[in-house]
């Protein structure tokens, strides 16, 4: 029998829903195990009946639900307990889910400041009131699923690799959905590595990478190793898929954390500015230490406080 | 007593909507609202970030069009510290950027839209919806699932990811093309082409006609349009001069540098999402049905409205055979789906085009930069209309202020339009049945936001 699904998108992208679509012709098969009862972006199931007279946000029961991006406003609590509430389990899919994703860099901010800046700008009229009429008030801050309510799987990525998702979906039916060791994307990086000590300053990528066009990714010399920022170290395995081979560092570019930190409660901050310094790199050379939890500010770890200025 | 209609979410679009209608005692709408629930504020948390970062970090604006996010902030970022890409480098944003427009126009088309043509708009939502779709025609909606994946791996290949791609970087392109990846890619090309005009030729003969009734009533009203053209002022996605039609047919050409003298952003209470207008017409803004103020729209009828013609054999031939049939501004707001078909004719082509100049293969690809104060508008046509980031850096090339006009945000205003006219043209007596309030959010579909 197959298995019935809820989908839902909070303060998303849609980008692990078009993750989902890029199965290919894998999305067929998945269409055959898994019966959808609930996914805005494919099917009309309404929150408030289908001719939009209830009263609270009604969503149907399912065995899996899937939920995609963070909580950041009454609405999205109000769907993210109502899915706890019909699923028998939940999946947190995407780096926005498992751990706030890009989107939780606004929590450097207060609300005041992000609506000052949005609703005046070089385009905007002068001096206009803040919307508030018809569309839920956000909550303080941008929130990981997990803060908020209980989630039995993580699938981290920003997009997650379809590889993965396929996994998870296929072992829906067996009880068993997929999930990432806890291994690092240094772990499956083909890059040379030489050995600490020779860098002592970290570069922005503001230049091409040494290598050479024709030679396979095993002869380039790590990009950390290089000088360039490369958070794979601190990053969680997988964006590679069951290819393996991380995709940034396929093209040539360094990792930047999309994967959120290897164990589900690292701060990527911190272990990275710990493997910097024990390999002896200066860490005030970094322009910027905030981009460090880019792909993961919930959990408290971005707060509206002074920042550190950097030169 | 009246009562209040509570549409939520707004389906098979690609962001956060609610559709609220008001109806009067008799059963009469007397206000319906478009509200967009979303606010991440970029504009605010990109301060301070090195600019370099910032196309990988704005590319999260939208999973669907990553590309353009990312193309426009690398744009802006290179006009910000005064460099420009090697040409190969700038050919391959380009060439990435058109294969992004191809594959989302078959989402679109096949994903989104086709469950209200294929199986009909009063179709019990159950089977409204791809899924229907792949059961209803299953070797057709096979081969938009493998076609529009075909494209897609193309990004993949060249870029190493499709969706938030990392692959355009200051002052160029991450890696030069080989030519094995040529030759696989137009290979590639010249198939999904075919399947491209295909799935015109489908749309013309067996959906547009039985729907055409539909089209002339549903979401009807005259605005502008703006887009972008060249300077020949044929269509264009990636580059050129910005153009503003009015509803008369007149228009006026402007540099995308100076964006913010053409248009304004409205703030309204009821959404989230600011509404742009133009500014420059010097008439003010207004909603009001019987008194609109300001209003243009973005996206593919836009486009193909704006432009003089389109460069390539097969997209000219549709785009002569769409203006003898609806003219030039065409206004029909469904026609929206129309128009984006022949855009991705147009895009297929296009990409063939970039990929038979064998120069794009060149090694230089990318230049080394150095990080300045400066100001940058990037500007690119994406899928959902007119995408301008602009960005200004400080001494250390960081972001100091940023500003964005996100495509669908131009279509904010016109879909509450749309929205409102289809409303009070379908809702009447009270009598409210599902393909009713289906037939409503058609209007919003349209506009693929």
């Amino acid at each position: 029998m197959a298995a019935k699904v809820a989908e839902e998108w909070l303060n998303a992208c849609s980008g692990c829903e078009i993750s989902i679509v890029d199965l290919g012709a894998r999305i067929l098969k998945v269409l055959e195990l898994v019966e959808f009862v609930h996914i805005p972006v494919l099917m009309d199931h309404k929150y408030y009946g289908q001719l939009g007279d209830g009263k609270h946000i009604d969503i149907p029961e399912a065995d899996v639900g899937i939920i995609t991006g963070s909580i950041r406003n009454e609405e999205h609590l109000e769907v993210a307990l109502e899915m706890r509430k019909k699923c028998k389990l939940i999946i947190a899919l995407g780096t926005c889910a498992t751990h706030g994703g890009i989107p939780a860099l606004a929590n450097s901010y207060t609300n005041e400041s992000i609506f000052e800046r949005y609703y005046s700008t070089e385009t905007t009229d002068e001096d206009q009131p803040i919307p508030n009429a018809g569309i839920p008030p956000l909550l303080d801050t941008v929130y990981a699923l997990d803060e908020k309510i209980k989630v039995d799987v993580y699938l981290p990525g920003c997009a997650p690799h379809p590889d993965q998702v396929f996994a998870a979906l296929a072992g829906l039916l067996t009880g068993n959905p997929a999930v990432l060791p806890d291994k690092s994307v240094c772990d499956f990086c083909p890059t040379k590595r030489e050995g600490k000590g020779k860098v002592t300053k970290i570069r922005r990528f503001l230049e091409s990478p040494h290598y050479n066009n024709d030679e396979p990714l095993d002869k380039m010399q790590c990009l950390l190793e290089q000088g360039f920022l490369c958070m794979g170290a601190v990053t969680r395995a997988g964006c590679g898929g069951d290819g393996l081979i991380p995709r940034c560092i396929g093209v040539r570019v360094p990792c930047r954390g999309c994967y959120g930190p290897v164990n589900q409660d690292g701060n990527q901050l911190l272990q990275m500015l710990n493997a910097l310094a024990s390999n002896g790199i200066d860490v005030d050379s970094l322009p910027d230490y905030t981009n460090l939890l880019r792909f993961s500010g919930a959990h408290g770890l971005l707060k509206p406080v002074p920042q550190p200025v950097r030169k | 007593m009246g009562r209040t209609i509570h549409l939520a979410p707004v389906t098979r679009i690609e962001g956060h909507a609610s559709i609220v209608i008001q109806l009067d005692d008799e059963g009469n709408v007397t206000d319906s609202k478009v509200h967009y629930m979303s606010l991440r504020g970029f504009e605010k948390f990109i301060e301070g970030k090195p600019a370099e970062e910032v196309p990988r970090i704005v590319n999260r604006i939208c999973g669907i069009c990553p590309w353009h996010h990312h193309l426009a902030s690398n744009k802006a970022v290179d006009r910000c510290f005064g460099v420009t890409p090697p040409p190969a480098g700038n050919k391959l944003r380009e060439f990435a950027q058109t294969v992004s427009h191809a594959e989302d126009k078959l989402l679109n088309f096949y994903f989104l839209a086709a469950p209200d043509f294929v199986m009909g708009p009063d179709a019990d939502y159950g089977v409204r919806n791809v899924i229907g779709v792949v059961k209803a025609a299953p070797d057709l909606a096979t081969k938009a699932v493998l076609a529009r994946f075909k494209a897609k791996m193309i990004l993949e290949r060249l870029g190493g990811k499709a969706i938030h791609p990392h692959a355009g970087v200051a002052g160029g392109f991450c890696r030069p093309l080989q030519e094995s990846e040529r030759q696989q890619f137009l290979e590639d090309l010249k198939e999904l082409l075919e399947f491209s005009t295909f799935t015109l030729d489908f749309a013309k003969k067996e959906v547009f006609p039985k729907y055409l009734d539909v089209v002339k009533v549903l979401g009807v009203f005259s605005s502008g349009f703006l887009g972008t053209v060249d300077d020949k002022g044929q269509l264009n996605f990636y580059d050129g001069k910005l153009r503003m039609m009015k509803p008369d047919g007149s228009f006026t050409d402007f540099d995308t540098q100076d964006y913010a003298d053409y248009l304004g952003e409205a703030v309204v209470p009821f959404s989230y999402g600011k509404i742009p207008y133009a500014k420059f017409w010097n008439d003010g803004f207004s909603l009001d049905l019987d008194n609109l103020k300001g209003i243009y729209r973005a996206n593919c009828l836009a486009r193909i409205n704006v432009c003089d013609s389109i460069s390539t054999p097969r997209a000219q031939a549709e785009l002569e055979e769409f203006r003898k049939l609806f003219g030039r501004p065409a206004q029909l707001t469904l026609l929206y789906h129309w128009a984006r078909l022949i855009e991705d004719v147009y895009a297929y082509e296009h990409a063939i085009e970039l990929l038979e100049d064998k120069s794009i293969t060149d090694p230089e690809v990318r230049v080394p930069v150095e990080p300045k104060a400066g100001r940058g508008v990037g500007c690119v046509e994406a899928p959902r209309g007119t995408l301008i980031h602009d960005y200004t850096t400080d001494e250390n090339g960081l972001i100091a202020k940023a500003n964005l006009i996100v495509g669908t945000t131009h279509n904010l205003g016109p879909m509450n339009i749309s929205v409102n006219q289809a409303a009070k043209a379908l809702i009447k007596n009270g009598e409210v049945t599902e393909g009713i309030l289906n037939r409503i959010e058609m209007a919003v579909r349209a506009y693929d936001p």
